[in-house]
């Protein structure tokens, strides 16, 4: 899941200013479980654009923005209102906003701000987060992940900022990650192993998927693209 | 000159620091370091501390240099991924610099660019390590250099960090990775920094001891309640607040001389930091008879 914020009203209607007229497009996977791109939220927008002098020639939320296909099914009915329209206004998550951008034949403008997640993936509820960093180090460190949990990403050991327990960076909310590794690996009476765990170098080149698997993405989409320009 | 071989021939380390300045104007720096050149071994160039975009270091560090005052020139993990710290290091090398502080870095949240990215590329052990392999000759991907560096590394340590196992345990790791001396977190309390020094002798490497003017009780009080690692006994809390303001002065030389003699036989050197009041620190190293 991908959680969005819309921006700024003034910032939106900053991009689409002399414009004749501008079609939106909502989403109803992730973005209106963010309340951003559901049809309420796109009204919403609609009537705050208006409000701005914008002239909205027509809206649709599609159920995934992230499918190419179902982005030109969807724009199918509207041929009228996109030829009155300068632009797309897309209320969704980057990559929404980058698909559009990639079926439609008209500029498109982002309604929204995609959030960082910090590393969480899926429909996961809970505070565990994952990087995808490509060489786990949750061996060592009692099955929680220093790249996600501390603030600075350390994975030799804490950095000495923490004060009382928590995390220089949001102590409100972070506790210091290490000392909660410290705490889990004392209870399990395995502290041996982060004195033995070797020197531990980030390799950022491992946090790019490899090519096969971004072969295999692109291959996939491809085929779905092809179906459905066969119907 | 190293501070490893001051170490090895069994002198008492004292060093100081200077912050390099928000700006091109490096004159307040250089009359700071004037102020201690005379008292102490070698001085710490702050790198851009509490995460305030400065003048770097390591210019800074050159200018002292120049100045033949020893600087120790510190380098943190915040804003430079390992290309550069390693270019650095070699820049550092070519201009004569031979003592090497280094730290992870404070995060970017506490300073002045709160929308700059936190690098943390490497940390302060795979710093230290990324530097004893310049020492041996090859970078951090084993590449043969022209040229390799020959520096002393230095580390820190928090010694009132709780809980201080997991201190030692990163401790251990600096000493590994290559650290040769270490610089402490600001002590107060001595009975507490010789708990920590007994179990930190077993590494073999020295300890300095980090020593900061109390300049007020306010001050005290912040320190305790904001940073990590610090704790000011009430005792000496107390102790500033019955001092009248113009006497204050006189009073944190009295307690950081204080401190000094009663930590200089269980550890190998001190580190003074005196937060804008540098020209106390003769009066200190007076006072506790060094």
């Amino acid at each position: 899941m991908l959680v969005t914020k819309r921006k700024p009203i003034e910032e939106i209607a900053g991009f689409v200013a002399g414009e004749k007229g501008v079609f939106l497009l909502g989403c109803d996977g992730c973005a209106a479980a963010s309340g951003t791109g559901g049809e309420d939220d796109v009204v919403a927008l609609k009537e705050a654009l208006e409000r701005e002098g914008v002239t909205v020639t027509g809206w649709k939320v599609i159920d995934f923005l992230c499918q190419k296909a179902l982005i030109r099914t969807g724009l199918r009915p509207f041929a009228k209102e996109l030829q009155a329209s300068d632009s797309i206004l897309v209320s969704t998550c980057g990559i929404g906003i980058q698909a559009t951008a990639t079926v439609a034949e008209l500029p498109v403008h982002p309604a929204c701000d995609t959030i960082s997640l910090g590393g969480i993936r899926g429909e996961w509820q809970g505070e565990e987060r994952c990087l995808e960093c490509g060489q786990c180090f949750l061996e060592y460190t009692g099955g929680i992940c220093p790249l996600t949990a501390c603030a600075k990403q350390l994975v030799n050991g804490p950095c000495g900022g923490a004060k009382d327990g928590r995390c220089e960076v949001e102590p409100d909310v972070r506790r210091c990650a290490w000392e909660v590794i410290y705490e889990r690996l004392e209870r399990q009476g395995r502290l041996d192993l982060l004195r033995a765990a070797p020197l531990q170098v980030k390799d950022h080149a491992k946090m790019r998927p490899p090519e096969e698997l971004r072969g295999t993405r692109r291959w996939a989409i491809d085929v779905a693209e092809a179906e459905e320009v066969a119907r | 000159m190293k501070l490893a071989d001051l170490f090895a021939r069994g002198k008492f380390v004292i060093t100081s620091e200077v912050a390099p300045p928000k700006g091109t104007d490096l004159s307040e720096m250089i009359e700071n370091a004037e102020l201690l050149r005379s008292r102490v071994d070698a001085i710490n160039i702050t790198d851009q501390q509490s995460s305030v975009m400065r003048l770097g270091s390591l210019v800074a560090s050159q200018q002292l240099k120049g100045r033949e005052i020893e600087p120790v020139f510190q380098m943190t993990c915040r804003d430079r991924n390992r290309i550069a710290l390693q270019s650095d290091l070699l820049s550092a090398w070519a201009v004569g610099i031979e003592n090497v502080l280094c730290l992870t870095g404070d995060h970017v949240c506490l300073g002045d660019a709160l929308g700059a990215k936190p690098v943390f590329d490497l940390d302060s052990v795979s710093l230290l390590a990324a530097a004893r392999g310049l020492n041996a000759g090859a970078d951090m991907e084993g590449n043969e250099l022209a040229g390799k560096t020959d520096f002393c590394l230095g580390a820190v340590v928090t010694p009132g960090a709780d809980p201080v196992e997991l201190q030692l345990l990163k401790m251990g790791k600096k000493v590994e990775a290559g650290a040769a001396f270490f610089q402490t977190q600001a002590v107060f309390d001595a009975e507490a920094f010789g708990w920590f020094m007994e179990r930190a002798r077993a590494f073999g490497v020295p300890v300095m001891a980090g020593i900061i003017l109390l300049k007020s009780a306010g001050m005290a009080r912040f320190m305790n309640a904001n940073i990590a690692g610090v704790h000011v006994p009430q005792l000496l809390v107390d102790e500033m607040a019955a001092t009248a303001k113009e006497d204050r002065p006189a009073k944190s030389v009295e307690i950081a001389a204080r401190i000094v003699r009663e930590v200089k036989e269980i550890c190998q050197g001190v580190h003074i930091m005196p937060l804008g009041w540098e020209k106390q620190v003769p009066a200190i190293l007076n006072a506790a008879g060094l």
